[in-house]
């Protein structure tokens, strides 16, 4: 049995990924792509948990993310489209306009 | 079955009254203003007049309607109730009928002027208020209608506020009272606190097991002193009368209607209706008879030098309101309300008279400027003759039965009362008879013939920026709506006094019975002498009780020499204004000092602005203003408002609108966060 330990390494890889990709980049898809990573890295230490400890919760709360995380992508990704057809970029460097 | 007169339709009749004026008046026109006014001051009067018809069938009394209650608190209680007993029917006979001649009068006097809905309107509410005031059954509801009244006063003596000295003088009013009030209210905190009510019948029975407080202060005593400090500054007295003159601002009808027949007697009514009280405070009667005496013979001296016919008058009412407050001090209340109704008939008619004459010569106020007028306005003059003989203590007249028993009473009080208030009648003879003298006989010294200049003088002209529009030029008889009200007055000024004739002259005194159940001492029978009259004697026992052992023949002699002063002035004032018209002008060179003083009124004004408003304005604009107010509050809240924003200037540019610096940011608190957990960790191992 692989231990609790490798699971949560592995988990805190791919949300350091998440954040490093999310501080970096630019095109605003890619962005996107790198919260989906920090929250399925935060999923696999949920049902590493849930595994261990032989407790349903950590599953379910799994399922909530995911549910949300659908809604978010489906909004986002909506809202990713808006903003090409007015801006015909995806640097978000250039998306600048929200400031005092 | 208990009798219900309904007492509450009497003042509401009179808001009534003052609301349609007041809320519609601006599109009525002057016909329609003058009926709503005068039909609801018309039928107040109706209904207090039915009232004094049923007043005999009723038992018991006094009579209380309780029309709703008002305050509850634990055990204490306020309603809306009306009180009817012998003393508040005197007053509403005496506030709604001279209220109401008075109305009449106004409509003539006040026919030229703008602001007429608005006059009228503040006349009613003024009703309201005098009828609240003595129709009241607890203190409470009594002080509502003191500063109603109040309030009136002030919007009438403003009443042409465009004039600074007007808006000033009304301004002067208010505050003055405010003294006074403060000490009413002292005086209400007290009551309840020893009483546990305000209510009359109740604060009276509580009073009633209290024996007199013959030596020492006790609370009783602060009561009645502060009842008193309350009276004085609505009633005029020392010290603080100084409003009663500048009052005179106001127009004519308002002088006579407030500031001579009916608001300034409020103080003579509500001490006299707190006399079971005082009875047991000989310490403030005292005080109360000696400010009355002060004020009496002050006021009256003041009164000699005075040229502005009004001004004349109103030292007088401040002087003739000494005289009640006398009477009170030495426990003949039943006199000092004789004196109040009979002072409002005389005083009423002689200002409703100055009314006319300023009237007639176009403005004019000053006493120099006038004379010879008695032919050319002879209702005027016989009117004013009336009320001129009748305050200077000449008998028939109603001036001369009131003032007489005042100082008889005053006399088995003290010599010292009688004294000063012989010398007071005296003066008050002298400068009336001047003021009679001056405007009527001899030379017209006016220019008012010659058309209408009388306005331009010094004298501030009392009919505003109005031109005196009559289309005639001259001097001229008041309309007949301002005569009636005169001729009715000057025959109540004549007769009113007749109801008190005093036993030495073959009368019975039914005044003084009709009150006697009200006034009916209530001290305990600890001094039994009642009929040595001291000071701490209970009073009211003492007219049936004192006049067998000093006999008729001596208070006859005292009313000979009472009568003998006011004749004695008469006389002076015959030699120095008819006779001999250079005499005056001499004496005041010889005695300049003390002429000038007079004139000066005592420099009263002058010191009370020195010593109170000059030192409150300097602390107030230097502590108040600049240091607490300036350098405190604003400071504080200008200082964190300029401190907010140089913050914000500085943080607002972290909005930057660049996602990945917000990203940034959001991770450098999420490792913050983080960090801190971590170390709570660790610290929690």
């Amino acid at each position: 049995m692989v231990p609790l330990s490798y699971y949560l390494i592995l988990s805190g890889i791919l949300f350091a990924s998440g954040v490093t990709g999310f501080l970096i980049k630019r095109n605003i898809i890619t962005i996107f792509m790198s919260i989906e990573l920090m929250l399925n890295g935060v999923n696999l230490s949920f049902v590493a948990f849930a595994a261990h400890w032989q407790q349903l919760s950590g599953q379910v709360f799994v399922f909530f993310v995911m549910v949300v995380a659908a809604a978010e992508a489906a909004v986002g990704l909506a809202i990713i489209i808006a903003l090409f057809r007015t801006r015909e970029t995806l640097n978000i460097d250039q998306v600048n306009l929200l400031k005092l | 079955m208990k009798q219900d007169l309904h007492l509450w339709l009497i003042p509401l009749l009179a808001l009534v009254g003052a609301a349609i004026n007041g809320l519609l008046g601006k599109r009525f026109s002057r016909q329609t203003v003058v009926a709503v006014a005068l039909a609801f001051s018309g039928a107040a009067f109706a209904m207090a007049l039915f009232v004094a018809s049923q007043f005999s069938s009723l038992s018991p009394i006094p009579h209380v309607e309780t029309l709703t209650p008002w305050l509850r608190s634990g055990s204490f209680q306020v309603d809306f109730a009306f009180y009817l007993d012998q003393l508040s029917l005197i007053m509403l006979l005496i506030v709604t009928g001279v209220g109401f001649l008075i109305h009449i009068y106004s409509v003539g006097y006040m026919w030229e002027e703008g602001g007429f809905y608005r006059f009228f309107s503040y006349l009613n509410l003024f009703m309201f208020f005098m009828l609240t005031l003595v129709l009241a059954s607890s203190y409470l509801l009594m002080f509502i209608g003191w500063e109603g009244v109040g309030l009136a006063s002030y919007l009438l003596i403003g009443f042409w506020f465009t004039k600074d000295s007007a808006a000033a003088a009304g301004k002067k009013a208010f505050i003055v009272n405010r003294i006074g009030d403060f000490g009413f209210l002292i005086a209400l905190f007290l009551m309840i606190q020893h009483f546990g009510s305000l209510d009359f019948t109740k604060v009276f029975e509580a009073a009633k097991p209290y024996a007199a407080e013959t030596s020492g202060v006790g609370f009783l005593t602060a009561i009645g002193i502060l009842l008193m400090l309350g009276a004085a500054g609505k009633s005029a007295q020392i010290p603080l009368y100084v409003w009663l003159p500048d009052a005179m601002e106001g127009p004519t009808p308002v002088s006579a209607l407030i500031h001579a027949a009916t608001m300034v007697t409020a103080g003579v009514y509500m001490v006299s209706r707190s006399h079971v009280i005082f009875e047991r405070a000989p310490g403030a009667l005292t005080v109360v008879a000696i400010i009355g005496t002060l004020t009496a013979f002050f006021a009256a001296t003041i009164g000699i030098a005075q040229t502005d016919i009004k001004k004349v008058l109103a030292y007088s009412t401040v002087s003739q309101l000494g005289y009640m407050f006398m009477a009170c001090g030495v426990g003949a209340f039943s006199a000092g309300i004789f004196h109040l109704m009979t002072h409002a008939f005389f005083k009423g008619l002689l200002f409703l008279g100055a009314g006319s004459v300023i009237h007639a010569v176009g403005g004019e106020q000053d006493m120099r400027k006038m004379g010879g007028l008695r032919s050319k306005i002879p209702w005027t003059f016989w009117t004013m003759t009336v009320a001129t003989f009748a305050i200077a203590g000449i008998p028939p007249l109603a001036g001369f039965f009131s003032k007489d028993e005042i100082l008889w009473r005053s006399y088995q009080a003290s010599w010292a009362y009688w004294l000063v208030g012989v010398v007071t009648a005296f003066i008050t003879s002298f400068y009336m008879f001047r003021l009679w003298f001056m405007a009527f006989t001899g030379e017209y010294r006016g220019d008012a013939e010659a058309g209408h200049q009388g306005m331009a003088g010094e004298a501030p002209a009392p009919h505003g920026s109005v031109p005196h529009g009559h289309g005639h030029g001259g001097i001229h008889e008041s309309p007949m709506v301002m005569i009636v009200p005169l001729v009715i007055l000057a025959v109540l000024s004549f007769v009113g006094g007749w109801v008190g004739v005093p036993g030495s002259l073959g009368g019975s005194n039914h005044f003084d019975k009709f009150l006697g159940p009200v006034f009916r001492s209530t001290v305990p029978a600890v001094n039994t002498e009642h009929a040595e009259p001291g000071e701490a004697a209970p009073p009211e026992q003492t007219t049936e009780g004192a006049e067998p052992k000093t006999g008729h023949a001596t208070e006859i002699t005292f009313t000979a020499i009472s009568v003998g002063a006011g004749v004695l002035g008469l006389f002076l004032a015959w030699l120095l204004y008819k006779q001999r018209t250079e005499l005056p002008d001499k004496i005041a060179d010889s005695a300049h000092s003390l002429y000038s003083a007079l004139a000066h009124k005592y420099w009263i004004d002058e010191m009370y602005a020195a010593i109170f408003v000059k030192p409150l304005v300097v602390v107030s604009s230097v502590v108040f203003w600049r240091g607490v107010d300036r350098g405190i509050i604003d400071a504080a809240l200008d200082g964190s408002a300029e401190t907010a924003k140089e913050l914000s200037d500085n943080v607002r540019h972290m909005q930057s609108g660049n996602l990945r610096s917000y990203a940034g940011w959001i991770a450098i608190g999420a490792t913050g966060v983080v960090a801190y957990m971590v170390w709570v960790w660790a610290v929690a191992r």
